[in-house]
């Protein structure tokens, strides 16, 4: 078994298992992984999308694929209440790369590199940045800024600190998660190597999942709510404009 | 009684008070969620669907405190600063 767990059970983090370095340049376990579901998802994509046919029969990757992404452009749908079009590359993409390197835990051997706090905190950082961009592109720098003194000017340090705090929940729940996950089993086959691993390993499977459904859902929910409260003020203005030209008509 | 050992048994007690602690009130917090979650789907079936998604967006955000709880009682039994620092001083 030892064989097979590149890390022991007293490493936390992939961070510390270094594959190959070179003066300040380290290549650690995270990088490595991160750069195998890397490519895995680019070829699986390339794969499917190579031969695209609108016919009557569709290959199975083709259907496969479809069927994820009419999956995510629904969800973001209804959450943004809106075309999920400009959201589904920056979402989709945390959700395929998130859900692919833990689904590939069943693979023995493999270390997640989501169950890193780099990775993870580069990914919620990702969000902190995608917010505003997301924000200012739909509204304008000063209406997207005007968000932080809403609803008075003294909220503005709690809007800020808000922001800071939700994107640290967003890395160390992912990665408190996975750790979990792959601590236990790590735990679970010193004390008991038959069974018991395998259903905590088939558990994590579901947890891994839903984390990676759940990040998604997050950074479109603060995405949406970023994007969106404009669309209500434009609609209460249309609305009281459109009630004021009926009083003066 | 040394650092050393004074460092290791304050650790793992604090961890275990930590986890055990801290699951508390996120178990309880979650068994209400999902009751409450469970009577409006039954009320309401056709809007089972957002409720699903609410409850487990709900449910990630209050069992991150859990989360927290458990990283931080993990970080003290495997990946403790305070008894690196002892070992590696006692080391040189």
């Amino acid at each position: 078994m030892e064989s097979l767990d590149l890390m022991g059970i007293k490493d936390i983090s992939p961070d510390a298992l270094i594959f190959w370095h070179w003066q300040w340049v380290k290549i650690n376990a995270t990088i490595v992984f991160t750069w195998i579901t890397m490519f895995l998802l680019t070829l699986g994509a390339w794969l499917a999308t190579r031969r695209l046919q609108s016919g009557r029969e569709l290959s199975r990757w083709q259907n496969f694929l479809e069927v994820v992404v009419q999956t995510m452009r629904s969800q973001i749908r209804d959450i943004a209440h809106g075309d999920p079009a400009p959201f589904l590359p920056f979402v989709g993409s945390l959700f395929l790369f998130i859900a692919l390197s833990n689904l590939l835990t069943i693979i023995p051997g493999w270390v997640p590199p989501t169950g890193s706090l780099s990775t993870t905190a580069a990914l919620a950082l990702c969000v902190l940045v995608g917010v505003p961009v997301y924000g200012i592109q739909s509204r304008g720098v000063k209406n997207y800024l005007g968000l932080y003194v809403k609803p008075s000017f003294i909220m503005l340090p709690m809007n800020i600190l808000g922001e800071l705090s939700r994107t640290l929940a967003l890395a160390v729940r992912l990665f408190g998660n996975i750790m979990s996950g792959t601590k236990i089993a790590a735990i679970l086959l010193a004390i008991t190597p038959i069974i018991f691993p395998v259903v905590m390993q088939a558990l994590g499977l579901l947890t891994g999942m839903i984390q990676a459904y759940i990040f998604a859902v997050l950074a479109m929910v603060y995405i949406a709510s970023a994007v969106r409260i404009q669309k209500q003020y434009e609609q209460k203005a249309q609305e009281e404009a459109l009630a004021k030209g009926d009083d003066n008509g | 009684m040394d650092n050393l050992g004074l460092i290791g048994m304050i650790s793992v007690a604090t961890a275990g008070i930590t986890i055990g602690i801290g699951s508390i009130g996120p178990a309880l917090g979650e068994g209400r969620a999902v009751a409450q979650a469970l009577a409006a789907m039954a009320q309401q079936p056709d809007e089972a669907n957002t409720i699903t998604r609410t409850l487990f967006v709900g449910l990630a955000m209050v069992e991150s405190t859990a989360i927290y709880c458990f990283v931080v009682s993990m970080i003290l039994l495997f990946a403790n600063p305070f008894w690196d620092y002892v070992v590696q001083k006692a080391g040189s």
